[in-house]
């Protein structure tokens, strides 16, 4: 496929994945290469040894991040992947491992001091155990965090929440409440293999909820027949709206026209808009 | 800061000597909400023991959920100093995925705010590593060159700091002409004299050295094994630079110089970062002068939106656009792992796609967790005064760190 895009050229991977596996073959499950980059899929209990060869003979030397993923569907759900990086080859390759909740991967702290923290946070946010890692504690969630929430099964907003309590002049923490559910937006289209039920078409494959649904089997059913034609032969009195005429005339909805109103007196007060003007007479009374 | 004074039982309480510290997550040196806990014998620090974290935000979860689009703004909250040069990493990561051309205006529009990101975030970081050993002036002029930054980011995105400016296939908006003179004038008769005065108070300056030279040597096997990368590499004396070894966009055509470092130490870290800004100015002034006219971003309707002109001309395009901002695009299922030369070093995302509209996975690689971890190797038989030198050199943001 020609390459369109601007995104960082390294070296060429021509002829790379071949010497990798001539090296490593027992080790790999298989290899791919899939938009430009090259992955190897090792086993296991291999992968220290796998990449221990690919620094040592292959001039991999750095190790940029270890990434956690999960895929609740396979039999072992976490992928461990590993980013290399080849300062004097100027290449990179992913070397990627599977595992489940239960089993360790061998740790790779004893070849780069910096797996370290990467280790302990695909540990922290997936919960895969790294066998050999000294210091497998969590590293980016709070502290006594329960769970491990970069799992899909883990939902977005948590089970707890922490609030400053002016009450207790500390720190609470409580279960999330949640004025408003999460709003989850599938924009998928319907067409294209959304597996959602849109409101309402839960209704089209089931039997609808009644014990005597009503059908109309025998023509009689339908409620058609002789009785209902003779029905309709005699029509009813009833004229549509739009036919019926209404006799208006200027007389009866114009109203009354006003009289003038009658010549007041003039205001006594010395300024108009006063209170002098407006307090009532005392003949009034 | 709390004390905690260790009871030796050999001793009786007499002569106490290793104590126990806590070194932030509430210091003004600590950069932001970092925790180191530190084991000193009188001044001098045995063990460190940074504990990160404490800005954790579950950004790429968050990611899992959005759209591709949508998920592009949590890249500016990342690494706040330098938001374009992270939406950078990910753009190409998707562009990658796609397989799609970017119009050569729009990869040197790229490569200029990048640049233009990275004086910014070096601004922000020389001011804050001097002031973190007691120099006061030199930070408050930088700020200012960091000021005019931020006006030109806001008058090409709208935005001062979040810019999401950087698109799928393009940027977000083409820039006037007027923004490109602006910022060659500024270049020219404004940042230079100022950061050389700053500067000049600094580089030779008796107490800065004195502070700085010899502080946390990392040798350069070690800065190769605990995974350095950016101004950390290359004070170490290695010349590893993305935008030279592995170009993207149009930084294969630019002319610039890799500084290096001799002593690999806080000093040559800093100077690193001094002469960088420079090389920037310089991409930045090849950007504006070899920017061809045209398109701003991929011409693949669907990909990136239309016009709004063309939006009230044809139905198509009104099509586009309500399918784009309600679904957004489909991306090809694969994996990518894509790094670029932010200004803290390596910045890399690894996008897992699975053919749909939103990441499976986006693993964000920080620069900073190689560089922080390496903390206890770098200051230990160091004062601990000298503990704010060493992490005002690695340059470190808690909004990358954590994510």
């Amino acid at each position: 496929m020609k390459v369109l895009h601007s995104a960082p050229k390294y070296a060429s991977n021509e002829g790379v994945l071949d010497r990798l596996s001539e090296s490593l073959s027992v080790w790999l499950d298989r290899t791919e290469e899939l938009h430009g980059e090259i992955i190897l899929h090792a086993k296991r209990e291999a992968i220290a040894d796998v990449l221990r060869l690919l620094r040592d003979d292959h001039d991999y030397q750095q190790l940029m991040e270890i990434a956690g993923a999960d895929y609740p569907d396979r039999l072992e759900r976490f992928e461990v992947v590993y980013m290399l990086l080849s300062l004097t080859k100027n290449h990179r390759i992913m070397v990627k491992c599977v595992t489940d909740e239960a089993t360790p991967v061998p740790s790779v702290t004893g070849l780069w001091p910096n797996a370290g923290w990467l280790e302990r946070e695909v540990f922290d946010l997936y919960g895969v155990v790294f066998d050999g890692n000294s210091d497998l504690r969590r590293i980016l969630t709070d502290y006594g965090f329960e769970g491990h929430p970069f799992r899909k099964d883990f939902p977005m907003t948590g089970y707890h929440e922490l609030r400053y309590s002016e009450d207790e002049k500390r720190v609470v923490y409580e279960p999330v409440e949640l004025a408003q559910d999460m709003r989850t937006f599938d924009f998928l289209s319907p067409w294209e293999g959304a597996d959602y039920v849109l409101p309402g078409d839960e209704k089209a494959n089931d039997p609808p909820p009644v014990d005597d649904p009503k059908v109309t089997e025998k023509p009689s059913d339908t409620g058609a027949g002789q009785a209902a034609e003779e029905q309709a032969e005699e029509g009813t009195s009833a004229v549509p709206p739009d036919m019926i005429e209404i006799d208006v005339t200027d007389e009866e909805i114009a109203p009354e026209p006003t009289e003038d109103r009658p010549d007041r007196e003039a205001r006594k007060g010395d300024v108009p808009d006063t209170k002098a003007a407006t307090k009532p007479e005392e003949d009034d009374k | 800061m709390s004390v905690h004074i260790e009871e030796s039982p050999t001793t009786e309480g007499d002569v106490v000597t290793n104590y126990t510290i806590n070194f932030g997550p509430q210091h003004p040196a600590a950069h932001g909400v970092l925790r180191m806990v530190m084991e000193l014998d009188g001044e001098v620090i045995e063990r460190v023991d940074p504990h990160v974290g404490l800005l954790h935000r579950g950004t790429e979860k968050l990611i899992e959920q959005k759209t591709y689009l949508q998920a592009l703004p949590y890249f500016d909250r990342l690494d706040y100093c330098s938001p374009l040069c992270q939406e950078h990493s990910y753009v190409l990561a998707i562009e990658k995925l796609l397989n799609i051309e970017v119009p050569e205006r729009a990869q040197y529009l790229r490569v200029l705010f990048a640049e233009l990101t990275r004086i910014s975030n070096h601004m922000l970081n020389i001011g804050a590593h001097v002031m973190d050993v007691g120099a006061m002036t030199p930070n408050l002029w930088v700020f200012e060159l960091r000021e005019d930054c931020m006006t030109f980011f806001e008058r090409a995105s709208g935005a001062r700091m979040h810019s999401a400016y950087f698109r799928p296939g393009g940027v977000h908006q083409d820039v006037p002409e007027k923004l490109l003179v602006d910022i060659g004038d500024w270049l020219d008769n404004r940042f230079f004299q100022l950061f050389d005065d700053a500067m000049s108070l600094v580089m030779d300056n008796r107490i800065f050295k004195q502070r700085n030279v010899d502080i946390a040597q990392v040798s350069r096997d070690d800065a190769v094994a605990w995974g350095f990368s950016g101004p950390m590499i290359r004070a170490a004396g290695i010349p590893w630079d993305l935008r030279k070894s592995q170009p993207y966009d149009v930084y294969d055509r630019m002319e610039f110089d890799i500084p290096v470092g001799t002593n690999s130490d806080c000093y040559d870290r800093f100077m690193v970062r001094v002469k960088e800004v420079r090389e920037s100015a310089k991409i930045i002034k090849q950007c504006i002068r070899d920017m061809p006219q045209g398109p701003i971003a991929s011409t693949d309707g669907k990909v990136s939106p239309p016009k709004r002109g063309e939006m009230k001309q044809t139905m198509e395009a009104l099509i586009h656009h309500f399918k784009l901002y309600t679904e957004g695009f489909h991306v090809p299922a694969g994996e990518v792992y894509v790094a670029t030369e932010s200004p803290k070093g390596e910045f890399g995302v690894y996008l897992v796609s699975d053919g749909t509209n939103k990441p499976y996975r986006c693993k964000i690689r920080p620069t900073a967790f190689s560089h922080l971890q390496a903390m206890d190797m770098m200051s230990k038989g160091h004062m601990l005064a000298d503990a704010t030198a060493i992490l005002g050199a690695i340059d470190v943001v808690f909004g990358e760190c954590d994510r």
